[in-house]
C-alpha cells in the first residue's frame, strides 16, 4: 500500500513486468509482442475502448505495412486489441495514468479505484493530437462549431451527431482529407480548405478522391485570420498571405486539422529529455528515452505518421524492452541526430552505436516546405558521409522517410550527425 | 421553484420585496445577503446562467487592495471584501491560493515609484508590502526576463476561482429561499409612485418589487436611465488574456505585477487556480457592450509583453484566450447611489475589483437599504452554506481521491482527460441546484473541456452528457417546449 499524500489509503498496487501507457496501434502492438514472449504486460488506456485514434477513424487505409492488408480504422483497432489480449496482455481501459509515483511507477485512476503500477519497464505510447484553434492563436468570437478532426470524428462516428452544413477546413494534409470525408458523411459540405503552403500538401496522395471526386476548393498561401459569430459560427476571415487581402467566407463549422503536438504530459512530468523539434521525448534507435527502462513509441515520438508505422514501432521496441529486462541492452552515449531546415524534427534524435537499426530501418523527418526533388545529404563533423536523391518528394504535413543505411558511414565515436537537403 | 422555472416559462413569482437586477458576482452576493432576512428576494439575470458576464472573464485575483486609491469607497470595500471572501471561501470550499505577488520595476522611474506604492498600501490599511532588490525578485520568479531592477512584494495577494464564487453566492441565496430568474432581461421599468411597487417589464413577463437593486454591470447605466437618472456612462474596457498550458505552471509561483499606470493595473503574469499561467489583460475602450471577441492587435500586444516579461513562457502552448469587459465609467470610484424615494439602489462602475469586493459591496448595500427603511429582520434559522465542488488544482480532486472512488466509481471514470474531470463531477454539476445551461456553464462548474486538447478527445462525450442533462431540465414539467428564452 502506498500512502504519500494521506488520501491514498485505498490504493492497490500492481507489479507487471511491463506497463504500456496507451492502447493505440503502437502500444497494442508492443503489448502483443511482449506478452507473446511470456512477460506480464499491463496496458492502460483512459478511453473506454482500446484502439486509439483508429477507433473513430471510420475509413479505410489502415494496416498496410503491419498486417499486410488494408482495413478500416475501427476494425483495425478491434483486431489489434484482440491480438494483444490473445497473446496474454492485460488491457485495462477507463484507466487514466495521471502521473508518476516513482522511476517506473505510475499513478492510475480507474472506476475500480486508484492504482499504483510498479513496473520493471514502461512503454509510453500516448499518441499525438492536433493543435486546437486556441494554440494557433486565431482570434475572434468563440462560438461552438470550431473543432479538430479528432472531435469531428468522435462526434460523427462514435456519437452519430450532426455537424453543420458548410465547413471551412484549416490545413490540406492527409488528415484534412480525412476530415472532408467525415464531413461529407455527416452531410456537411466543405466550402474551402486553406493552407499556408503554396501547394495542397497531400494533393498527390489524395489526387483521385481529392480534388476530382470531392471537388473541394483549396486556397493555398492563405490563413484563417479571424472567426466570426456570437452563438454559432457565421464566417471566417481568410487572408491571402501574398497580398494581405482579406475576404469573408460564410460557414457554420471550422475544422482545424493537422499541426500535431505529441501528448507528452507524462513524458514531461517525468522530466524526460525532449526533442525540441517534435516536442516528444527524445529517443534512440532502440526507442528508449533518457530514463532507464522507459521507452516511447508511435506518434508520441513522430507526430504524426500513419498507424501502421506506429504499430511497427511497437514491434521494434519489444526486443529492446526484453533486452533491458534481461540486463543486456547496450549502454554508452549516443550520437545526436539533427535535421536542418526545412526539416523541423527528426526521429530518432539519438543514434546509439550497437543498438541496431531504428524501426523499419528508416529515419523519419518532418518538413515545413515542399521539395519536389529530395537530394538528401548526411554529414558528421564537417564530413559528408552520404548523399542520395530519394525517389519521393518532401511534403509538409507528412513524414519524409530516409533509409537508415545512409548513416552507416558515421563514426561511432564522432560528433552529431546532420541530415539536410542539398 | 424547480430548476425549469429558473430558466423557462412564465415567472414563478409576481411580486417580491426586493429584486436584484444582474446575476454577476455582485448581484449574487447582494441576493445572498438579502435572503438572510425575512424578505422575498429575486435575482434577475438576462442570461441563461449566473456569472456569465464580466464575472466569468477576469484575472481572478483576490486583491488586498494595496494599490487602490486611498479614501475611495473602492479602497474600503476591496479591503473588507477580501477578508470576507477569504473567510467565506474556507467555509464553502471555494478554491483560493495565497500565492502572494511581486510587483516588478523595469526602469529607474518604476523603481523610484516603489516607496510611494508601499506608502499608499499602508494608507489603504495594508502594511505587509516590502521593497526587495533584483536578486530577491529573481529568487521569487526565476523565469523572469533579465533586466528587472527591483520589486515590491505583496504577500497576501491571492488567486481564487471566480466561477465557484458567483455560483456559491447564488446557490446559497437559492437555499435561503430567493428566486433565481435566469433568461430574464429587464427591458422596462415603471418607477414607483408613492408606496406602490416598482414594475419591472422583463423578457419573461412582469415582476413587481418593493425595492430594486441595480447590479447590472455593463448594463447598470441603462437600468439607471430607466429609473430616470443620468449619473454615469459605462464604457466597456476590453481586457484580453492568454491562458498557457499547465506544463508552464512551475515557471510562475506568484502573481507578477507591473508597476501600475494611469491606464489601469497593466499586464500581469499569474498562476490560475486551475493550474495554468495567465498573461494579460490588455485595456482598450470599446463601444459594444456585448463584444467579447479577441483581436489580432490584442494578441500581438500580449505576445510582445510576454516576450519582454518571460520569454520562456512563450515556448509553451496557449490553451485558451478570452476577453472580458470592465464596466469602466468616467468616474474614479464605484458608482453607488441610493434613492430612498424610489426605493432603488444602484451598484455601478465596479470595473476591475468587483470579484474581491462583492461581499463588502453587499454588506454596504444592506446598510444603505436598512437606513433608507428596508426592514431587515434576520431569519430565525438559515441553512448551512453550500459546500462547493473543488475545481482548484492545489487541493485534492475526485480523480485522485481513493476514498471517494471506492464509494462511487463514477469519480474514478475520467471523461475530460486533460483536466481530469470525472463522470461523477459532471453528473453532480448537472444535478446541482443551479445546473449548467450550456457547454460553457458546464466548463465553469467542472473544468470539462478547458484543457489543452480543447475537445479533441472528449468534446463529443462531454456534449452528449450535457445534452442529456439539459433535456432533463426542459422536461421537468412534463413539457419539452422551450419558452421565454432571452438572448
Ligand atoms: C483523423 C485521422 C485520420 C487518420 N487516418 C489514418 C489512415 O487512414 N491511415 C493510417 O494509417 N493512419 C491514419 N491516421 C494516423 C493514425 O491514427 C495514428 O498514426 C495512430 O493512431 C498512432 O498510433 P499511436 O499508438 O501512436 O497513438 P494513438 O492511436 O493516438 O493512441 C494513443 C492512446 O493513448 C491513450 N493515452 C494517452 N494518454 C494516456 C494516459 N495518460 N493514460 C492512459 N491512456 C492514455 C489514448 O487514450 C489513446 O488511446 C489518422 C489520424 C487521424 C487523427
Ligand atoms: C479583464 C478583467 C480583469 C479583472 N480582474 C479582476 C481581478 O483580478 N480581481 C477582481 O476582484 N476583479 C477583477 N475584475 C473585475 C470583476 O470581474 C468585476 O468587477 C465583476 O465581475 C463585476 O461584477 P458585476 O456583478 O458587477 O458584473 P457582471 O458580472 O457583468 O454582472 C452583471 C450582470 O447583469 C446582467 N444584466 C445586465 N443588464 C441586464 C438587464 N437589463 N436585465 C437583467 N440582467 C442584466 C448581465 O447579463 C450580467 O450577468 C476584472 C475585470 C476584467 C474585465
Amino acid at each position: 500500500m502506498s500512502g504519500t499524500n494521506g488520501v491514498a489509503s485505498d490504493v492497490t498496487t500492481e507489479s507487471p513486468d511491463v506497463a504500456v501507457v496507451g492502447a493505440g496501434p503502437s502500444g497494442l502492438t508492443a503489448a502483443r509482442e511482449l506478452a507473446a514472449s511470456g512477460l506480464d504486460v499491463l496496458v492502460l488506456d483512459r478511453e473506454r475502448q482500446a484502439g486509439g485514434i483508429p477507433r473513430h477513424s471510420d475509413h479505410t487505409g489502415y494496416g498496410l505495412r503491419d498486417l499486410r492488408r488494408v482495413m478500416n480504422g475501427p476494425a483495425y483497432a478491434r483486431l489489434l486489441a484482440e491480438r494483444a489480449v490473445e497473446a496474454g496482455a492485460r488491457v485495462r481501459t477507463s484507466a487514466m495514468v495521471t502521473g508518476w509515483a516513482g522511476e517506473r511507477s505510475l499513478d492510475v485512476t480507474t472506476p475500480e479505484g486508484r492504482i499504483r503500477v510498479d513496473a520493471s519497464a514502461v512503454v509510453l505510447a500516448t499518441g499525438a493530437r492536433e493543435r486546437p484553434r486556441t494554440a494557433r492563436l486565431v482570434p475572434g468570437d468563440r462560438p461552438p462549431g470550431v473543432m479538430n478532426t479528432g472531435q469531428l470524428q468522435n462526434l460523427v462516428h462514435l456519437h452519430h451527431r450532426e455537424v453543420g452544413t458548410r465547413a471551412v477546413i484549416v490545413g490540406a494534409e492527409l488528415v484534412s482529407w480525412s476530415a472532408v470525408l467525415t464531413l461529407r458523411e455527416a452531410g456537411c459540405r466543405t466550402v474551402l480548405m486553406t493552407t499556408e503552403h503554396p501547394h495542397a500538401e497531400s494533393y498527390a496522395a489524395f489526387s483521385v478522391p481529392g480534388r476530382a471526386v470531392l471537388r473541394v476548393p483549396v486556397a493555398t498561401r492563405t490563413r484563417v485570420a479571424r472567426i466570426i459569430g456570437h452563438h454559432a459560427v457565421e464566417a471566417v476571415e481568410v487572408e491571402d498571405l501574398a497580398t494581405g487581402a482579406r475576404r469573408t467566407v460564410p460557414c457554420d463549422t471550422v475544422i482545424f486539422t493537422g499541426d500535431w503536438i505529441p501528448d507528452h504530459e507524462l513524458a514531461r512530468a517525468a522530466g524526460l529529455a525532449l526533442d525540441p523539434g517534435s516536442k516528444g521525448p527524445l529517443v534512440d534507435n532502440a526507442l528508449r528515452t533518457s530514463r532507464p527502462g522507459v521507452f516511447a513509441v508511435g506518434n508520441l515520438v513522430h507526430p504524426v505518421d500513419t498507424a501502421d508505422v506506429a504499430a511497427l514501432d511497437g514491434h521494434h521496441v519489444a526486443r529492446h524492452v526484453r533486452d533491458y529486462l534481461a540486463g543486456v541492452l547496450p549502454q554508452g552515449p549516443g550520437i545526436p541526430l539533427r535535421a536542418e531546415a526545412p526539416f523541423t524534427w527528426v526521429s530518432p534524435g539519438l543514434i546509439r552505436p550497437g543498438a541496431g537499426t531504428p524501426p523499419r530501418e528508416r529515419i523519419l523527418l518532418w518538413s515545413a516546405e515542399q521539395r519536389l526533388v529530395a537530394r538528401v545529404e548526411v554529414t558528421q563533423d564537417g564530413r559528408r558521409i552520404a548523399r542520395r536523391t530519394l525517389p519521393w518528394p518532401v511534403s509538409p504535413g507528412r513524414v519524409f522517410r530516409v533509409p537508415s543505411s545512409l548513416l552507416s558511414g558515421a563514426d561511432p565515436h564522432g560528433g552529431p550527425i546532420t541530415i539536410a537537403l542539398a | 421553484m424547480n430548476t425549469r422555472q429558473m430558466r423557462y416559462g412564465p415567472l414563478p413569482v409576481e411580486r417580491v420585496d426586493v429584486a436584484v437586477i444582474g446575476g454577476g458576482v455582485v448581484g449574487a452576493a447582494v441576493a445572498r445577503a438579502l435572503s438572510a432576512y425575512e424578505l422575498s428576494v429575486a435575482l434577475v439575470e438576462a442570461r441563461a446562467d449566473v456569472g456569465d458576464g464580466t464575472s466569468k472573464a477576469n484575472t481572478a485575483i483576490l486583491h488586498t487592495g494595496f494599490d487602490a486609491k486611498p479614501g475611495t469607497l473602492e479602497s474600503r470595500l476591496v479591503r473588507r471584501g477580501c477578508e470576507l471572501l477569504a473567510d467565506y471561501a474556507t467555509k464553502t470550499g471555494i478554491p483560493v491560493e495565497r500565492t502572494g505577488a511581486v510587483l516588478v520595476a523595469w526602469t529607474e522611474e518604476e523603481l523610484a515609484a516603489l516607496p510611494g506604492l508601499a506608502a499608499k498600501a499602508a494608507e489603504n490599511g495594508y502594511e505587509r508590502c516590502e521593497i526587495v532588490d533584483a536578486e530577491e525578485v529573481y529568487r521569487q520568479v526565476p523565469a523572469l526576463a533579465p533586466g528587472a531592477l527591483g520589486g515590491l512584494t505583496v504577500p497576501d495577494e491571492s488567486i481564487i476561482c471566480p466561477w465557484t464564487t458567483t455560483l456559491a453566492f447564488a446557490t446559497e441565496a437559492l437555499s435561503r429561499g430567493a428566486y433565481l430568474l435566469l433568461n430574464t432581461r429587464v427591458e422596462g421599468v415603471e418607477p414607483p409612485s408613492g408606496t406602490a411597487d416598482t414594475v419591472l417589464r422583463t423578457s419573461r413577463g412582469t415582476l413587481r418589487a418593493g425595492w430594486v437593486v441595480n447590479a447590472a454591470g455593463l448594463g447598470s447605466d441603462v437600468i439607471d436611465g430607466l429609473f430616470g437618472h443620468k449619473r454615469f456612462t459605462v464604457t466597456p474596457r476590453r481586457g484580453e488574456l492568454f491562458v498557457f498550458d499547465k506544463l508552464a505552471r512551475p515557471m510562475v509561483n506568484r502573481i507578477v505585477l507591473p508597476v501600475p499606470s494611469s491606464r489601469g493595473k497593466g499586464v500581469l503574469v499569474s498562476p490560475t487556480i486551475y493550474g495554468n499561467i495567465m498573461l494579460g489583460p490588455t485595456a482598450e475602450d470599446r463601444d459594444d457592450r456585448t463584444d467579447t471577441s479577441t483581436s489580432e492587435d490584442g494578441f500581438a500586444f500580449l505576445l510582445e509583453k510576454g516576450r519582454k516579461l518571460m520569454p520562456a513562457l512563450l515556448e509553451e502552448e496557449v490553451t485558451a484566450s478570452y476577453a472580458g469587459l470592465r464596466a469602466a465609467t468616467e468616474h474614479g470610484d464605484y458608482q453607488v447611489f441610493l434613492d430612498a424615494g424610489q426605493r432603488y439602489l444602484v451598484l455601478g462602475g465596479i470595473r476591475s475589483t468587483g470579484l474581491t469586493s462583492a461581499m463588502a459591496v453587499a454588506e454596504h448595500a444592506l446598510g444603505l437599504l436598512g437606513e433608507a427603511g428596508l426592514r431587515l429582520d434576520a431569519k430565525a434559522t438559515l441553512p448551512d452554506p453550500p459546500r462547493m465542488p473543488n475545481i482548484g488544482e492545489a487541493f485534492p480532486r475526485p480523480y485522485e481521491r481513493a476514498d471517494l472512488i471506492a464509494e462511487d466509481p463514477a469519480y474514478g471514470t475520467a471523461v475530460c482527460f486533460c483536466e481530469r474531470v470525472t463522470e461523477g463531477e459532471i453528473r453532480d454539476a448537472l444535478a446541482s441546484p443551479i445546473p449548467p445551461a450550456d457547454i460553457d456553464g458546464l466548463r465553469r462548474r467542472t473544468r470539462a473541456l478547458m484543457g489543452r486538447c480543447q475537445g479533441f478527445f472528449c468534446g463529443a462525450e462531454v456534449e452528449k452528457r450535457l445534452c442529456a442533462g439539459v433535456a432533463r431540465e426542459h422536461g421537468e414539467n412534463g413539457d419539452t417546449e422551450k419558452t421565454g428564452e432571452a438572448q
